[in-house]
């Protein structure tokens, strides 16, 4: 084998939800073309660590390897993204990896993203057709504004922008900045605005809307550009006119 | 409304900060400018506000009630977030964490400003250009001050920036772009008028104006 190029990962480990952390060190030899995740499955393949010891094998999570799922998120070099499609090219050496931490880590780099998916049941992120009989088709959408919808719609959940954000944390129940964005998207579709008030009540509930400090650091973060502060902005608004609906006792239409 | 409580509340600590705290701040740095005209223009001043009819209604209503909640709904949002700029270091986060800085000195400040002033006047003192010299005189007070009155004008401005997301008023990033250079203004002309009148208080030509 010719002289060999060497890749250094610092990786930080926890073996239960329970447990301490602890980082552990990895040299693998370099290919070109190698991302974050072909790294952890040569590990897997051969969990010997950089002092030579056998260890457990690193795991982590991951589905699409295309950045479309989320599920392979963790903090690459101090920044949330998803190691499906980070380059080792891409980064300065040591590459460190660790777990996001806003959210309960279950082991390694695996950490539970159910509060997302929670939230998601709290503000009815969907549009509901389901019926006893067929309702026929919905009204049309604009294709500008299917367009624009559909940059929205580009949330995977990762939960990168709830990492990001100070207010998501342990001494609050702000339910993050992906939540509410989705919240504009199914408000904005035509037979999910029929909906509409009933997610702004849920977005104006415990843990909602209200909770964002304007600290903007989901919209810089965010790996699929969404305009995510616009989203919370104009939610402002709607839940604002809702309030005032709500208060002064206007129908509700 | 009860099961909305926490939107309310945030909602009614945003507004109380721009009305009437906000309007309260920019009326009292303006009153005391007046000391940049002399003692004798700023105790005139003082003495106009002193005069107001049915006064303690005004304080009450217009200043201690709003800066109560103000402050202590505020000191609740604080302990809400975990501060995280050394990792994410943009500017509006950055923005996040001054707000809170300054909030939590204004606590401080304003309590300590209102206890050697409205408090003292309750016990009998006269509030005016001769006592805040002599508060002023001491270098400790005038960096506690300048600090005081910086924050001040600082967490109003970028309140004011808040404000108007928080309310649904500036909702595209343009227009979030220009009103952080519009409250970068009210901040830079509310600091060089507060500052004006912290100066002339420890001016001595104008004390014996």
């Amino acid at each position: 084998m010719s002289e060999d190029k060497q890749v250094r990962f610092i990786i930080t480990r926890q073996d239960s939800p329970d447990s301490e952390p602890y980082t552990e060190e990895f040299n693998l030899s370099y290919r070109s073309n190698m991302n974050v995740i072909s790294a952890l499955m040569e590990i897997r393949r051969n969990p010997v660590n950089a002092e030579g010891q056998e260890t457990s094998p690193v795991v982590w999570d991951m589905n699409c390897l295309e950045e479309v799922c989320g599920a392979c998120s963790m903090i690459i070099n101090g920044k949330p993204q998803q190691s499906c499609t980070a380059l080792v090219d891409h980064f300065e050496q040591p590459i460190k990896l660790e777990p996001m931490r806003t959210f309960p880590v279950v082991r390694d780099l695996i950490v539970d993203r159910s509060r997302m998916f929670d939230s998601l049941k709290k503000v009815k992120a969907w549009i509901p057709i389901d019926g006893t009989y067929d309702l026929g088709p919905g009204p049309r959408m604009a294709e500008n504004k299917r367009q624009w919808a559909y940059e929205l719609s580009k949330c995977m959940t990762c939960g990168v922008c709830l990492e990001a954000c100070p207010n998501v944390n342990d001494n609050s129940d702000f339910m993050g900045p992906a939540p509410v964005s989705l919240v504009r998207l199914y408000n904005a579709h035509p037979t999910g605005e029929m909906n509409k008030p009933e997610r702004l009540e849920a977005l104006m509930g415990e843990g909602g809307i209200e909770s964002c400090g304007n600290s903007q650091n989901c919209v810089e973060v965010c790996p699929k550009g969404i305009p995510l502060t616009t989203s919370i902005a104009a939610l402002n608004r709607d839940t604002s006119l809702q309030a005032f609906k709500n208060f002064f006792g206007s129908d509700r239409a | 409304m009860a099961e909305n409580r926490d939107f309310m509340n945030r909602r009614l600590h945003s507004l109380l900060g721009v009305i009437p705290i906000g309007i309260f701040l920019i009326q009292h740095l303006t009153v005391n400018f007046f000391a940049t005209r002399g003692a004798e223009a700023f105790n005139a001043a003082a003495h106009f506000m002193e005069s107001l009819p049915y006064r303690i209604f005004l304080e009450i209503f217009i200043i201690f009630l709003p800066i109560l909640f103000h402050a202590v709904y505020g000191l609740y949002i604080v302990f809400q977030g975990k501060s995280n700029t050394t990792r994410f270091g943009f500017f509006r986060n950055w923005m996040f964490l001054a707000q809170r800085i300054t909030g939590v000195y204004l606590l401080v400040f304003i309590a300590w400003h209102v206890w050697q002033t409205r408090v003292q006047a309750a016990f009998g003192a006269d509030v005016n250009y001769d006592m805040m010299a002599e508060i002023l005189s001491s270098p400790f007070m005038l960096v506690f001050y300048i600090i005081g009155v910086l924050s001040a004008t600082f967490h109003f401005s970028n309140g004011l920036w808040s404000f108007l997301v928080s309310w649904g008023i500036t909702v595209t990033p343009r227009s979030q772009r220009l009103a952080t250079y519009a409250t970068a203004v009210v901040f830079v002309a509310l600091s060089v008028i507060g500052m004006s009148a912290l100066l002339a208080f420890i001016n001595p030509d104008l004390a014996n104006m």
